[in-house]
C-alpha cells in the first residue's frame, strides 16, 4: 500500500492525466457530482455519489455503430471502429464497480461486443472507498463492500491524505507512475477507516434488506404476484430509473440519416417504455404492469437465473433518489419478497 | 481501425429475384454481391436484414439450408423495413447479419421421426425450411404430412412449390384449407385448428406449428386433445428484436432471449415460461 497527503492530489491527477485522459467525480453547477474530464482546476467531489453512474465509459448512451453510403442500388458498408485510446476513470463507488461486472456478462458474453470490448480494455477502473454512506444505500445486500477493495486500484480517502492500492496488473501499471508522488505505508489507516465505514453501514435503515427470496428459477412464484398491480400503478413509464441505472443495459439500434450518408448508432433503450417491445403484429408488454414487471423481473430473477446467481443491482440508491413517484427496487423486494424483508 | 469481429456489423446482400406470393406477401432471393450464399445456416434461423435509412428487421429464413445457392425470405408486408423491401427491385442491395437462434433438431430430435407441419398464413415461411430440408433427406424421416391454411387462395404462400414438388413426393402429404369458399377452390373450407381434429392425425409423430397466435393456441388444444404429448410439439416465436445476440433486451419471455435461446422452443419449454409472447 501506498500514501500520498491529500493536498498533492492535483499534481497526481495532473500525472495520471499526462498519459490519457482522465474522469473524476467534480462538482457540477447545481453542486451535484457529475464526471468530468480532469483538467487544472478541476476538483475531485467528496459526494457519495455521482447523478449519472459511469457505465457511460464503457457503454455510451448513444454511440456510432457502422456507416453506410448509398448510390442508387447499391450499398457500402463502412466500418468505423477506431481502437480507443486509454483512459482512467477515477473516484468510482463500489457498487458502481460492481455493476461493471454485471455489464461484463452481457456485453463480453459470446458474441463479444467489441465496442465495449475496446472501451473495457482501454479503461482503468480507480475505485474510492465510501465513508459516508446515506439512507438510500444499500450495497451490503448485494454483498458489495463499499470500504473494500475493487477495481484495478482502490483509493481511501481521509481527512489529510489518499491511500492507494493496486488490485491488477492494470492498476499496478497506474501506481508506478505515481511513485514519485506517493510513498510505501502500512494498512492501520485504512483499516481503522473501514471499521468506520463498516459502524455506519449496520445503521443505515435498508441494512436488512434481504435478496432471500429472489434469484434464478423464482419466475412462476413471482410473475403472477398479485402485488405487481398496486406497486405499477402510479408508474409514469418516464423511464428515469433505466438511465440512471448503472446496470440497465437495453439498447435499440437506429439509422440517421446524415443527408451524406447513414449512420448507424445505438442508444440506451427502456423496457418502461410502451413501445419497447411493440411490433407489427402486437405487443406483448401491453400495459405499465408488464413493462414495470419486466424490470424488476430481469433484476431480481432473470439476471440471475443466466449468470450463476448474481442481481443485476448494486445497492447504489440512484432509483430511489430519483424516481418522480418514489417507486423503487427496495419498495418492490419488500412487497414481493415476503417475509424475509417485512 | 479495430479488427475485431462484430455481429452488428451487417454483410453485404443483393436481391436477385423477388416473387410474388400473395396480395401482401413477397419471396427474396438474397446472395452476396460475387453472387454466392451470405452465410451458411440450420433450418429455422433467422437473419436481421436492412435498408441504412430505413431500420434493420428480423426475418426467418425460409430457404432450406441444403439450398447451396442463396437464401430466400417470404416477407409480408406490415411496417416500415418491409413496406420498403416491398417495392425494391432486383439487384437492389441490402445489408444481411445473422445466422440467428436455435435451428429445429433436425438431426436428433427429428431424426426417424413422422413429421406433421402445421402453418398459418406466412406461418409457413419457417416451416418452408425445415420442410424442404427434411424433403431434402428423405431417408431421414418417416412419414410427413403438411397441413397450411391461408384466409383464401390467393394467400397461399409458395402455392406452386406445394403443387408441383410438395404434393408429388412420395410419403409426403399436403393438406391445404382456406377460411371461407372461394370460386375455383375445390379444397377444404374451414380454419387450421378444426382442420387438424378433422384430419385427427395418429400420435405417432412429431408436430411443427407455426402461424397466427390465435391459430397455434386453439391447434395446441385440438392437437393434445388428440393425444399429442406437448414434448411432441414444436414452434417458433416472434418477438420484437434489435441485437440478435442477446444483449439490447427486448425480446425475453421470463429468462430466455427468442434471439438466442429460440427462437425454436417445445410446448412443454413454454410451459415453463411466462406468458408473454
Amino acid at each position: 500500500m501506498r500514501k500520498c497527503s491529500l493536498n498533492k492530489m492535483d499534481a497526481v491527477f495532473a500525472e495520471i492525466a499526462k498519459a490519457g485522459d482522465l474522469y473524476l467525480p467534480a462538482c457540477g453547477h447545481d453542486g451535484k457530482a457529475v464526471y468530468t474530464k480532469w483538467q487544472e482546476g478541476v476538483c475531485w467531489s467528496d459526494a457519495v455519489n455521482t447523478v449519472r453512474s459511469p457505465k457511460d465509459f464503457f457503454f455510451p448512451q448513444m454511440e456510432n455503430l457502422v456507416e453506410f453510403k448509398t448510390a442508387g442500388k447499391n450499398i457500402d458498408i463502412i466500418d468505423i471502429r477506431d481502437e480507443k485510446a486509454d483512459f482512467v476513470v477515477f473516484g468510482v463507488r463500489p457498487c458502481d464497480v460492481k455493476s461493471f461486472e454485471v455489464l461484463d456478462r452481457v456485453f463480453l458474453q459470446e458474441p463479444v461486443d467489441s465496442y465495449y470490448a475496446s472501451r473495457r480494455e482501454h479503461g482503468t477502473v480507480v475505485s474510492v472507498a465510501c465513508t459516508k454512506p446515506v439512507e438510500t444505500c444499500f450495497c451490503t445486500t448485494f454483498g458489495i463492500d463499499a470500504a473494500g477493495a475493487c477495481g484495478d486500484v482502490t483509493v481511501w480517502k481521509t481527512e489529510t491524505e489518499v491511500f492507494w492500492q493496486a488490485n491488477t496488473e492494470k492498476g499496478e501499471t497506474l501506481l508506478a507512475k505515481l511513485e514519485a508522488l506517493t510513498e510505501a505505508c502500512d494498512e492501520s489507516a485504512v483499516e481503522d477507516q473501514q471499521e468506520k465505514t463498516h459502524a455506519i453501514m449496520n445503521k443505515l435503515p435498508l441494512k436488512d434488506l434481504s435478496t432471500e427470496s429472489f434469484g434464478g428459477g423464482k419466475t412462476n412464484e413471482f410473475f403472477n404476484a398479485p402485488e405487481w398491480k398496486e406497486l405499477s400503478e402510479a408508474c409514469l413509464g418516464c423511464g428515469t430509473c433505466t438511465f440512471v441505472c448503472p446496470t440497465c443495459q437495453c439498447y435499440d439500434i437506429k439509422d440517421f440519416n446524415t443527408g451524406n450518408g447513414v449512420v448507424r448508432f445505438r442508444c440506451w433503450d427502456s423496457c418502461m417504455y410502451s413501445d419497447f417491445t411493440k411490433m407489427a403484429h402486437g405487443n406483448p408488454r401491453l400495459t405499465q404492469l408488464e413493462r414495470f414487471r419486466q424490470r424488476f423481473m430481469h433484476k431480481l430473477v432473470y439476471y440471475p437465473e443466466n449468470n450463476d446467481g448474481l442481481f443485476s443491482c448494486v445497492g447504489c440508491g440512484r432509483c430511489l433518489a430519483k424516481c418522480p413517484i418514489s417507486m423503487n427496487i427496495v419498495k418492490v423486494m419488500k412487497k414481493i419478497g415476503g417475509k424475509e424483508n417485512e | 481501425m479495430n479488427n475485431r469481429e462484430e455481429s452488428l456489423i451487417p454483410k453485404l446482400g443483393v436481391i436477385t429475384d423477388v416473387r410474388i406470393d400473395t396480395p401482401d406477401i413477397k419471396t427474396f432471393r438474397v446472395v452476396t454481391p460475387d453472387g454466392k450464399k451470405v452465410f451458411e445456416h440450420r433450418p429455422g434461423q433467422c437473419a436481421m436484414l436492412s435498408i441504412p435509412g430505413v431500420g434493420e428487421a428480423m426475418f426467418s429464413i425460409t430457404s432450406s439450408p441444403t439450398n447451396t445457392e442463396y437464401m430466400e425470405f417470404s416477407i409480408k408486408k406490415c411496417g416500415c423495413v418491409t413496406e420498403w423491401l416491398h417495392q425494391a427491385e432486383v439487384g437492389q442491395q441490402i445489408t444481411i447479419r445473422g445466422p440467428y437462434g436455435k435451428p429445429f433438431p433436425v438431426d436428433d430430435a427429428f431424426a426417424g421421426q413422422n413429421l406433421l407441419f402445421i402453418a398459418g398464413g406466412v406461418g409457413l415461411a419457417p416451416l418452408r425450411s425445415v420442410i424442404n430440408y427434411c424433403r431434402d433427406n428423405r431417408d431421414k424421416y418417416g412419414e410427413i404430412d403438411i397441413v397450411y391454411g391461408s384466409r383464401s387462395k390467393d394467400d397461399l404462400l409458395d402455392y406452386q412449390e406445394i403443387i408441383n414438388e410438395w404434393s408429388t413426393d412420395s410419403g409426403v402429404r399436403v393438406h391445404l384449407t382456406i377460411d371461407n369458399p372461394q370460386e375455383g377452390w375445390d379444397g377444404h373450407v374451414g380454419f387450421v385448428p378444426n382442420y387438424v381434429k378433422e384430419l385427427g392425425f395418429d400420435t405417432n409423430k412429431t408436430a411443427v406449428l407455426c402461424g397466427p397466435p390465435i391459430m397455434i393456441k386453439f391447434t395446441l388444444e385440438g392437437l393434445c386433445s388428440l393425444g399429442f404429448e406437448k414434448t411432441q410439439i414444436y414452434t417458433t416465436l416472434e418477438l420484437k428484436m434489435k441485437c440478435g445476440v442477446g444483449k439490447c433486451g427486448r425480446c425475453n419471455v421470463g429468462s430466455k432471449y427468442v434471439c438466442k435461446d429460440g427462437p425454436v422452443f417445445r410446448f412443454d419449454e413454454l410451459d415453463e415460461l411466462p406468458d408473454e409472447y
